[in-house]
């Protein structure tokens, strides 16, 4: 019947059938039973995923305290055994000081490179604008297309870096064959790939900061590396800690980069954890053991990350009462 | 409120335990699945005359390394198809990626594949676990195989290469029959004839004068008109790869073990005073010959730097050269010539080799159709095609070896059949058969490259010895 308004229902009825001819549909009522489901419901893809991270990590901490292994399909319960036999071998230590090394080395010069490529960036307009564009194009490279592609640049012979250098005297460096050469070089990929995430990082905390502060310091007469250092950097630390965590944790695991460049090798000058893992576990077929080293390798990142947060969050209280 | 408190919690208790449940049903499950059960073979169950066409309508999966010996193959599986009525449908996978996808897919004891290629040195590492079907009572089944496949026709130090007992340190050529021979290759030397007529060189008939060509040709090639050419290609990579093609070749022929194997204990020997004499001077020659950027050289790099004319010679396998060496395959095709390399003390020619084999995996749910395939992949036929219309070179039947239009085809290459000749009668798995081979080598290439980086060889290879005595032994 045109013309006629219905009445809403009361809640909990939920009975009111809409208007035959148009005006406001009545809101029909959820029943109680689903409104109580639904919190359930919304945690259950937290749940999936939660699982989906558990059971791997699960099982995989189950099967190192067995000796499993291709040889042996059916393996005795060994405990703690393949923790202890790791923490006892030589070439486990060797393999944490280059992880260690080659994480700090790589975050440290990402760090500086990109607080520094950041602040070129910040202060330039056209040229800053283009060059933000030209940076991040390492980032759309696969880690490990970026070290086979180093891989041939550092060929002595044939690669273009020494091509390059050979003007200046410099030609004919064996850029991989040397222990030192093949960290170095790593570390190198490792920064040519990843100094741009750290410089856009750094980048966006530069652009976020308060303008004030900087103009009473103009006002003031400041120089350049009195604000950078006094103004810039403190105020720019939190988001470049970011960038550090991220950096530090992803070197920590690094395993594409090195083993396209180097396969660990010359001798196990490059053998990081993840590479001993991955040898352990798919090459040689100790999966126990194999899945041991990299239980290792978690509880150390997991640990170093946790001393990182937390130091962040530190910095992050600061710098919120310092604005407060 | 405190109700929903406490069904929340019951629920996300519940919730934990559901997701922990398929955790514990893995766990109860064992590891790796079950294993095969039962002793009977497959092949029991083929009975009457042999029919090629027994399993007509089913279909084979091949896993496979790309490889010219497996372009022959694709390219002549129609064949196949129309002799049998099965389809054959396979992967390809580069040589980087193949073992490990290999590896993953048979340890997973699923059976994605009924048939794949490996080397000799896998079956050292497939065959323990079970992953491998024994072929012998299938050969041994005239039910299962026909007349003309012909086991004589073989050459036996390939068949026997792939026939383990599956106990550390004991000799190949007893026990199952975990694969079969179906492509292989020898390690010889292989050289640049222009360089060494300008230079007025010969080919090396002994270990010291390898090291001496190799040194003369790095120091005297660039000014002679070869520019940046160096002696002496050979792999260095840190990968078991490195060690078995010249090395290996080099190391047996001066009468060197592995290991020994001493009341079935099997103990390292690459630190013995003669092997550490051996691998200074070859690590020496490196140096002095060797590829620049050694380290990072698999067989690819030698290869190509022998038909780019960056190298003067390589010493690898013999295929390594020979697809440098064909009319049209390089800047050196036609200037390739091959020689059985330095001999050792006492005139040894023993050589290392390389066998590409064809397995089945033991898990396969289609072996009656699977052993088929394998049968007219290693039957003369179409490997007497594969060598003389393809790059299936270096046969592993004698028939094909013999036969007069393939030696008028390898005659273009100098050296090549005469090459063959010489070696093939020594030419054998030079290596301990032992389960840890991968290990071994592995961390034996990375000993190379640390003598090569100056390092003391004694030390290096007493360390290396010492660390695989707790593995291998």
């Amino acid at each position: 019947m045109p013309g006629r308004t219905a009445t809403a229902p009361e809640a909990g009825h939920g009975a009111a059938a809409g208007p035959e001819g148009g005006g406001k549909p009545a809101v029909r009522a959820v029943p109680a039973w689903r409104r109580s489901l639904r919190p359930y419901l919304l945690i259950v893809p937290a749940l999936l995923l939660t699982g989906g991270i558990l059971y791997p990590f699960g099982l995989g901490l189950y099967y190192t305290v067995f000796d499993f292994a291709a040889s042996k399909p059916q393996p005795d319960l060994v405990g703690i055994g393949n923790y202890r036999r790791i923490l006892t071998q030589p070439a486990f230590w060797d393999s944490a000081r280059v992880t260690v090394a080659y994480a700090v080395g790589a975050a440290a010069v990402e760090t500086v490179l990109g607080v520094a490529v950041a602040l070129l960036l910040h202060r330039s307009s056209l040229v800053g604008r283009v060059l933000e564009k030209i940076l991040i194009l390492p980032l759309m490279i696969a880690p490990v297309i970026a070290a086979i592609m180093w891989k041939l640049m550092l060929q002595p012979s044939v690669g273009v870096i020494n091509h390059l250098l050979e003007p200046f005297g410099l030609g004919g460096v064996q850029w991989t064959d040397t222990p030192t050469g093949a960290l170095l070089s790593s570390i190198a990929v490792d920064v040519w790939v990843y100094t741009p995430f750290v410089a856009i990082l750094a980048l966006a905390g530069l652009r976020s900061l308060p303008a004030s502060p900087f103009e009473a310091a103009a006002v003031d007469g400041a120089g350049w590396w009195f604000t950078f250092r006094r103004l810039t950097l403190p105020m720019l630390w939190p988001y470049v800690l970011v960038a550090v965590i991220f950096r530090f944790m992803d070197s920590l695991k690094v395993f594409d980069i090195i083993y396209a460049l180097t396969e660990g090798g010359p001798g196990d000058s490059t053998m990081v954890l993840q590479i001993r893992a991955y040898l352990e576990a798919i090459r040689f077929q100790r999966y126990s053991f194999g899945i041991s080293y990299m239980i290792v390798l978690w509880a150390v990142v997991y640990l170093v990350t946790m001393v990182l947060v937390r130091y962040l969050g530190r910095i992050q209280n600061r710098a919120a009462e310092v604005e407060r | 409120m405190d109700m929903h408190a406490h069904d929340r919690r019951r629920f996300l208790a519940l919730g934990a335990a559901a997701a922990a449940t398929p955790l514990l049903t893995a766990c109860g499950a064992g590891f790796g699945g079950d294993r095969a059960t039962g002793d009977g073979s497959a092949a029991d169950d083929v009975t009457g005359p042999f029919d090629w066409k027994r399993a007509r309508g089913k279909t084979v999966k091949a896993l496979l390394n790309k490889h010219p010996y497996t372009d022959a193959l694709i390219a002549d599986l129609k064949a196949f198809t129309e002799k049998t009525g099965i389809k054959v449908e396979y992967d390809v996978f580069p040589e980087d990626n193949y073992f490990d996808k290999l590896t993953v897919d048979l340890s997973s004891g699923r059976a994605s594949y009924d048939v794949f290629m490996l080397g000799a040195y896998m079956v050292w590492q497939y065959g323990p676990p079970g992953w491998l079907e024994d072929l012998g009572p299938w050969m041994r089944n005239s039910s299962a195989t026909g007349a003309e496949w012909d086991q004589e026709d073989f050459f036996p130090n390939l068949l026997a290469a792939d026939q383990w007992s599956l106990k550390a340190g004991a000799p190949l050529g007893q026990g199952g029959q975990y694969a079969l021979p179906w492509g292989w290759e020898t390690n010889v030397v292989a050289y640049n004839t222009e360089v060494f007529k300008k230079l007025g060189l010969k080919p090396a008939e002994t270990f010291d004068e390898l090291r001496e060509v190799a040194g003369a040709i790095t120091r005297r090639a660039p000014g002679a008109g070869f520019d940046g050419m160096y002696g002496v290609a050979v792999r260095g990579s840190r990968s078991w790869a490195t060690i078995h093609p010249g090395f290996m070749t080099m190391y047996a022929r001066n009468g060197l073990k592995d290991f020994t194997v001493d009341g079935g204990k099997v103990k390292p020997a690459m630190n013995s005073p003669e092997a550490v004499a051996f691998t200074r001077d070859w690590a020496e020659m490196v140096k002095k010959g060797g590829p620049p950027s050694w380290t990072s050289y698999t067989w690819y790099q030698c290869s190509s730097d022998l038909g780019a004319k960056k190298a003067g010679m390589l010493f690898d396998a013999d295929t390594a050269a020979y697809f440098q060496a064909v009319k049209g395959a390089s800047p050196a095709s036609g200037k390739i010539a091959f020689h059985p390399g330095p001999k050792g003390p006492g005139g040894s020619l023993a050589t290392n080799m390389w066998i590409w084999s064809l397995g089945m995996n033991a898990r396969s749910r289609n072996k009656s159709a699977a052993w088929l395939f394998l049968q007219w992949a290693t039957g003369k036929e179409h490997l007497r095609k594969g060598a003389i219309e393809h790059n299936h070179i270096d046969p592993v039947r004698k028939s094909v070896g013999q036969d007069a239009t393939y030696k008028d085809k390898m005659r273009a290459i100098p050296g090549f059949i005469e090459t063959f000749e010489a070696v093939v009668d020594e030419t054998r798995i030079q290596f301990t058969p032992q389960e840890q081979f991968f290990d071994a080598t592995t961390s034996w290439a990375a000993a190379l490259q640390e003598i090569y980086g100056g390092k003391n060889a004694s030390s290096v290879l007493n360390g290396l010895a010492g660390d695989l005595a707790s593995k291998v032994g």
